[in-house]
Parts: structure tokens; sequence; C-alpha cells
């Protein structure tokens, strides 16, 4: 009975050591939280300008040029939150569960997901540039969910469901346009603090 | 009957064999410090393990140099790969027949 049971530790080992080895499991459910709420605040903010823009000021070119400024103050404000309050809760569980942050695991994980969203990134340029901002959000929304897809191969394997999600709320929104901040804060927001909430009580209570 | 003990692999026997070939089997290569510190192992105490498995042919060394420091990197061979898997196999169907 005494070789079952090493058999069987062994082999619980094994599969143990291959996860651990080949993806970076020390992303906290807080970041997703903390990265919805940041998102929500933004759509908030965007929403409360552009009714207010709406409202107020008959559309000129210092308007058009006014509302891009506080697109991408906005945008900066969201990402530099999101990314800050990920960073932080991702250290503090890899001290938790005693990972290093940086090694071979987390380098893969971060290539494979900024690839494809450095490309979504400047193809959102390109539709500005070409006057198409109805399209950015359905793009962000795309693209985003391909990098979370590429990325779900190195970490959490729940993280594909996320990614289906968005790439759904992509597609759909290509076709109703006008909606495209409700549909980024579904996205961002509201699916960020689902998924969040659901790996946090999986993987870390 | 099948002896369901004839393809555990004697040189897998050992924890620290098992986990270094466990490691390459999901990952291309994997450097000294990286198997140290995944298998949670002193230096001494892997290098020996490493050399074991080297001398049976199931991994291969690669040494190349990183700036001026020395960095080793480790891959399993096709011939470790498929003794890794007999030995898992024949691991699973001794179980399954204690089981069952």
């Amino acid at each position: 009975m005494e070789t079952v049971n090493d058999h069987l530790s062994d082999l619980r080992e094994i599969r143990n050591l291959m996860e651990k080895s080949s993806r970076f499991i020390s992303l906290s459910g807080l970041s997703g939280i903390f990265a919805g709420i940041f998102a929500l605040a933004g759509a908030a903010a965007a929403w409360w300008y552009l009714d207010f823009e709406l409202r107020n000021e008959t559309p000129s070119y210092s308007g058009f040029q006014n509302t891009y400024f506080f697109f991408f103050a906005n945008a900066a404000v969201v990402l530099t939150g999101a990314l800050a309050s990920g960073i932080f809760f991702t250290i503090r569980q890899a001290q938790k569960k005693g990972q290093r942050i940086w090694d071979k695991t987390s380098r893969r994980l971060l290539i494979n997901i900024a690839i494809p969203l450095a490309t979504g990134g400047f193809f959102c340029l390109a539709l500005l540039y070409h006057g198409l901002p109805a399209l950015v959000a359905p793009a962000m929304l795309l693209f985003y969910g391909l990098a979370l897809l590429n990325g779900s191969k190195y970490t959490f394997d729940d993280i594909r469901y996320l990614a289906y999600i968005e790439i759904l709320l992509g597609m759909l929104s290509c076709f109703y346009a006008g909606y495209g901040l409700l549909f980024w804060a579904v996205g961002f927001g509201a699916m960020h603090i689902v998924y969040g909430t659901l790996m946090y009580f999986k993987y870390e209570k | 009957m099948k002896n369901p003990i004839s393809h555990i692999n004697k040189a897998f026997e050992n924890r620290i064999r098992l986990g270094v070939m466990s490691i390459l089997m999901v990952n291309d290569r994997a450097d000294f410090l990286f198997l140290k510190e995944t298998l949670e192992l002193t230096d001494g105490n892997l290098a020996s393990h490493l050399i074991a498995l080297e001398k049976a042919g199931y991994i291969e060394v690669n040494k190349t140099f990183v700036g001026k420091k020395p960095n080793t990197s480790y891959i399993a061979s096709t011939e470790g790969k498929q003794a890794f898997r007999e030995h898992i196999d024949a691991l699973e169907n001794l179980l399954k027949n204690i089981k069952g």
C-alpha cells in the first residue's frame, strides 16, 4: 500500500511541476476587480463628458480637439490605475505563494499578451487617423479578447472564458454604433469585476 | 498477464529526476537556476541528478554564455521524453490495476 501512495503522490507532483513551470499562476483576482473599477470610472467620466458636450456645445473643430484630448487623458488615467493595481496585487500574490515575479513564466505571459494588444492599440490609432472613432471600442474589445486568448496558454486556463466574452462583445458592438461606450463598460468594467471575483474565490480563498 | 511493473523506470525512481523530467516535458528548455528554484533544491543535489539523467541519455546539456556569465540549459531528448511517457503510463496502469 505504501508504494501505491508513493506512486499517487508522484503523479500529483508531476502534474504540479508541469503546471508551475509552464504557467504564471500569481495573477490575482483582485487585479481584475480593480481594473474593472477603474474602467467603469473611466466610462462614467466619458459618458458624463459626452452628455455635457452634446448639450452645451455645437460641434466645432476645437470641440473635437478637446474631445480627443479628454479621451486620451481619460484612457491614460484608467490604464495607469488598472496597471498599477494589477502589478501591486500580482506582486503581493507572488510573495504569498513564494513565486518569483519576474521569471520565465511571467515574461512569456507578458510578451504573448503584449504583442496582440500593442497591435490593437496601433490599429485604434489608425482608426482615429482615418476618422472612424465609432470602431475604436469594438477594436479594443476584439484585440483585448484575442490577446487574453493568446495569454491563456501561459496562465490560468480560466482566462480563456473572459477572452471569449470580450471577443463576442467586440463583434456585437461592431454593429451597434453609438453603443460603443456601453459595450466597452460591460467588457472592460463589469466583466473584469465578475472574472476577478470568481478567480479570487476560486484560487485565493 | 503482462507485468505492470515492467515499465517502471529505475532512472525515474528518484523524485528529483522525475521533477526535472516533468519540467522539461512542458518547457522547450530550462536553465539550471530555473530548475533549482522550481524544484527548491541546492546546487549540488540538483547537479548530481542532472549528470545521472545526462548519462542515461534522457537530457541534453547546452552550455552558452549570457554576456560573461556561463548559462547551462537542459533539454529533454526524444529518448528521454519517450521513457518518461512510458514511466507515467506504467504508473497509471499500476494504479488502475490496484483500484479496479
